[in-house]
């Protein structure tokens, strides 16, 4: 009861605050380049829905990332059998905007799926998320046995020569990365480009051949179309399971990229620590797989009181 | 009485019986709520006896439900309720179909001795608590163990085939599910203990119930007193044999106008093909002819006293196997001192006491981290389940296997007390672990542990390290399982409680990580 009620408020709040009129709103309030042109947009203190509303605007709008007819793949992480005030997972509320955004932009599929770390149906069912998906319109597509993934060649890996990869990804035409903003216990921190090993199916391999090396391997193969990094509740610590509430704070952030390490740059400095102390995002940086240095980027900040 | 009707109102319930146990078995979608798999297995009789034996509740009243029923009418658990029967029943009516013969059965002698002697041996080893002869005789177990071993695995290769079909039109609602199989031994053992049965009993119908089966020697003794029975009627029966070649039992003795009650298990397939009424079903009346008891109780009595000693010197086989420590490669050897029980058996020593090894929280575990023992409890706690840290790990917000357990041996808990129930200690073998052998990050361990007992704490340069605490770790093994390191090295494993213990909650502290106060720190 008490996480439908969670979610039923959240949706409530989220289309409340989409009613307002953007330019209403503390919109943008460094106003650089025109909307549409910016390398990142973040967003602090609305709902999730009406986050990404913000940030997908100053992105360019959804039709700038999904044709229609396009097959489009949306990965959250679903790695955790969590509520979502636990904030394991990616917030609910944030996929189905997304979903529902993708649908109305004409996109034939709307696929989500994870390889969960916990039971993958739990996982699915009580982080709220296949609840949501389902509601938008996508479809929830198991990844828990090998059968779904295809092996892929990685040239320029490093570690990760190989992989098998989730054929929705190798399929699909769109892609778009939907972590969330959490601690980790591993690489410290827990993002865009550490969401993207839940696409493959062997992650023993990642923690046994230099975890932070074959995470940015990755990127050699595939960078997703569209990241965007769910900050509503953040994980401070314990992660990336977290043990309860006293985990979590509302942080009511968003942040949308499709540079990848960049996405993940901001999203670094909002929890405190600098991009140059995750392993992984230095090691992409040097690799060239996208930009950490966000004094480089154009960026839509935009605040919603 | 219309006989008939009768026997085909038996022949409806006792499928209605097997198709149901064999369902909660076979739910790979884990659509069955506890309550119903409690209620389905709630009339099975030693699985209930042992329940009761713990606890004595309306819940495990089951067996004292089929004591009355055998009090009234004979047998009726075995030709309705007992899957193994009525699994047999099956083999049975397969080989009858395809037999040319008039006479399908013969009328046989008891196995009097044999039959007294095995439940003897087995009420001995209730009482000397060990299980392992009841595990390995008790009919409800060893179906279970047909349909979790054997037929489990065939319906998941099914499924999985259809779900991979189905996947290239993008319906998923069938999904693919993890097969595991059995550790050889228990799978080999099982697969014998099928094809002997299914021989027997397409061979020569109930032998085994009425030569093997200690449920079915013990019913028979009260049947022998029961208060509707089976009889001739002397003045009717043309001793034409019909009866004879249908009874799966071969206890109907036509020359003398005897049916031996204690081996009749209530088919009433002889009520219903007796052209003359010659046979019914009621109290005994002048012109029908009893059986009279046999000796057999005295024999049995002997041989309750040969068996009990027999059992009770054989009983020093019961140690450990334990585990050398050696090392390779500079990698050291898990050294685990138990196994691992699942959470509400309280303590090793009294769940090998009372499980039977029917597999039903085997088939209820969502992780599939219960499977059956070979030889990690020792002799005692044969196929009966453990925590197999290598298949899979248990989940933190789950007590399935403690809801559905019939025999009592997993004692029902809350989630609360689940998640503070210490199965065992998780072990730190830094010398075996990714961060000092390669000197690069892994912490699968403390990502997947659910009250962060496995803690990462800095280690060499810019590395972190596991460091375990104990006193709020709960043994679940959601750090062995993922560790990447091979058995029987990995950098973390959990040593086994001889008796759980409570665990401390994980302190709740304060967010200490907080995040910038500015709104964009970029």
């Amino acid at each position: 009861m008490k996480r439908r009620d969670f979610i039923r408020k959240g949706v409530g709040v989220g289309l409340l605050s989409g009613a307002f009129p953007l330019f209403g709103g503390l919109d943008d309030v460094y106003g650089r380049p025109a909307t549409g042109d910016y390398d990142l947009a973040a967003v602090r203190g609305g709902e999730p829905a009406a986050m990404f509303d913000r940030a997908i605007e100053a992105m360019g709008g959804i039709s700038k990332y999904v044709k229609r007819g396009q097959k489009v793949l949306v990965k959250p992480n679903i790695g955790w059998d969590a509520p979502p005030e636990r904030a394991a997972n990616t917030n609910p509320d944030t996929v189905r905007r997304i979903v529902e955004q993708c649908k109305e932009a004409g996109a034939s599929e709307v696929y989500v799926f994870d390889n969960t770390c916990n039971k993958w149906d739990r996982c699915y069912k009580n982080s709220g998320i296949e609840e949501m998906v389902k509601k938008a319109g996508g479809k929830m597509v198991p990844g828990n046995t090998e059968s779904f993934y295809k092996e892929v060649t990685i040239p320029g890996a490093v570690n990760l020569k190989k992989a098998k990869v989730h054929k929705l990804v190798l399929e699909s035409d769109v892609f778009i990365n939907v972590p969330v903003l959490k601690h980790h216990s591993s690489t410290r921190i827990s993002l865009a480009m550490k969401n993207l090993m839940g696409v493959v199916w062997d992650r023993k391999f990642y923690h046994s051949n230099n975890l932070n090396q074959c995470i940015a391997d990755f990127l050699l193969f595939k960078k997703p179309d569209l990241n965007v990094i769910d900050g509503y509740n953040m994980m401070t610590k314990n992660g990336p399971r977290g043990v309860s509430v006293a985990d979590v704070v509302n942080l009511k952030a968003l942040i949308a990229s499709s540079d990848i390490v960049a996405a993940d740059a901001a999203a670094t400095k909002m929890f405190g620590m600098q991009p140059s102390e995750i392993g992984h995002i230095q090691i992409a940086h040097d690799m060239k797989l996208g930009n950490m240095n966000l004094d480089e980027l154009t960026i839509s900040r935009q605040k919603i009181s | 009485m219309n006989y008939k009707l009768l026997k085909r109102t038996r022949v409806i319930i006792s499928l209605l019986f097997v198709i149901a146990t064999f369902s909660i078995f076979l739910d790979i979608y884990e659509t069955f709520p506890n309550p119903v798999i409690n209620a389905i297995t709630w009339l099975q009789f030693t699985p209930s006896l042992l329940d009761f034996i713990q606890v004595a509740t309306l819940a495990s009243s089951g067996f004292i439900i089929v004591l009355i029923i055998t009090f009234l009418m004979g047998r009726i658990y075995c030709s309705t309720i007992c899957p193994l029967g009525i699994m047999q029943d099956v083999f049975a009516y397969i080989a009858k179909r395809r037999s040319k013969k008039k006479f399908f059965y013969k009328k046989k002698k008891p196995q009097t001795l044999l039959r007294f002697s095995i439940l003897a041996l087995t009420i001995i080893s209730i009482l000397t608590s060990f299980s392992v002869i009841v595990t390995l005789l008790d009919p409800y177990s060893n179906a279970g163990r047909f349909f979790t071993y054997l037929i489990r695995p065939v319906l998941i290769l099914g499924n999985n085939a259809l779900a991979l079909v189905l996947q290239h039109w993008e319906i998923y609602t069938l999904h693919p599910v993890k097969l595991i199989m059995a550790p050889w031994f228990v799978f080999m053992l099982v697969t014998s203990f099928f094809l002997i049965i299914a021989y027997l009993s397409y061979k020569r119908g109930r032998l085994l119930c009425n030569t093997i089966c200690p449920v079915g020697t013990l019913l028979g003794l009260l049947s022998k007193i029961s208060w509707l029975k089976i009889n001739f009627d002397s003045d009717k029966c043309t001793k034409c044999g019909h009866c004879i070649g249908v009874c799966k039992s071969e206890c109907i003795d036509v020359k003398q106008l005897k049916i031996d009650h204690s081996r009749c298990v209530d088919c009433f397939n002889c009520l219903s093909i007796c052209q003359e009424s010659a046979l019914s079903l009621g109290r005994i009346n002048k012109n029908s002819v009893t059986n009279k008891a046999s000796s057999a109780t005295d024999h049995s009595r002997r041989n309750i006293l040969a068996t009990g000693i027999a059992l009770i010197t054989s009983q020093t086989v019961l140690a450990d196997i334990k585990k050398k420590n050696t090392t390779t490669d500079d990698l050291i050897v898990n050294k685990k001192d138990f196994a691992v029980a699942p959470p509400g058996a309280i303590g090793i020593k009294r769940f090998n006491e009372i499980c039977t090894g029917c597999g039903l929280c085997v088939t209820a575990c969502p992780t599939q981290v219960l499977q059956p023992a070979v030889s990690e409890y020792g002799l005692k706690g044969f196929m009966q389940p453990h925590m197999d840290y290598g298949s899979g790990y248990c989940n933190f917000d789950c007590r399935g296997c403690t809801a559905i357990c019939p025999t009592g041996a997993l004692l029902p808990i809350s989630i609360e007390e689940k998640q503070i129930t210490q199965l065992g200690k998780a072990v730190f073998v830094k010398e075996n672990c990714i961060v000092y052998t390669d000197g690069t990050d892994c912490g699968a361990c403390s990502e997947h542990c659910p009250t962060k007992a496995v803690n990462m704490i800095p280690y060499e340069g810019n590395l972190l390290i596991p460091e375990v605490n104990q006193d709020i770790c709960i043994g679940c093994g959601a750090c062995e399982h993922p560790c990447p390191v091979n058995e029987p090295y990995k950098a973390i494993y959990v040593n086994g409680n001889a008796i759980h213990q409570a665990a401390q909650k994980p302190k709740e502290e304060e967010s200490i990580g907080k995040p910038v106060e500015e709104d964009f720190p970029f």
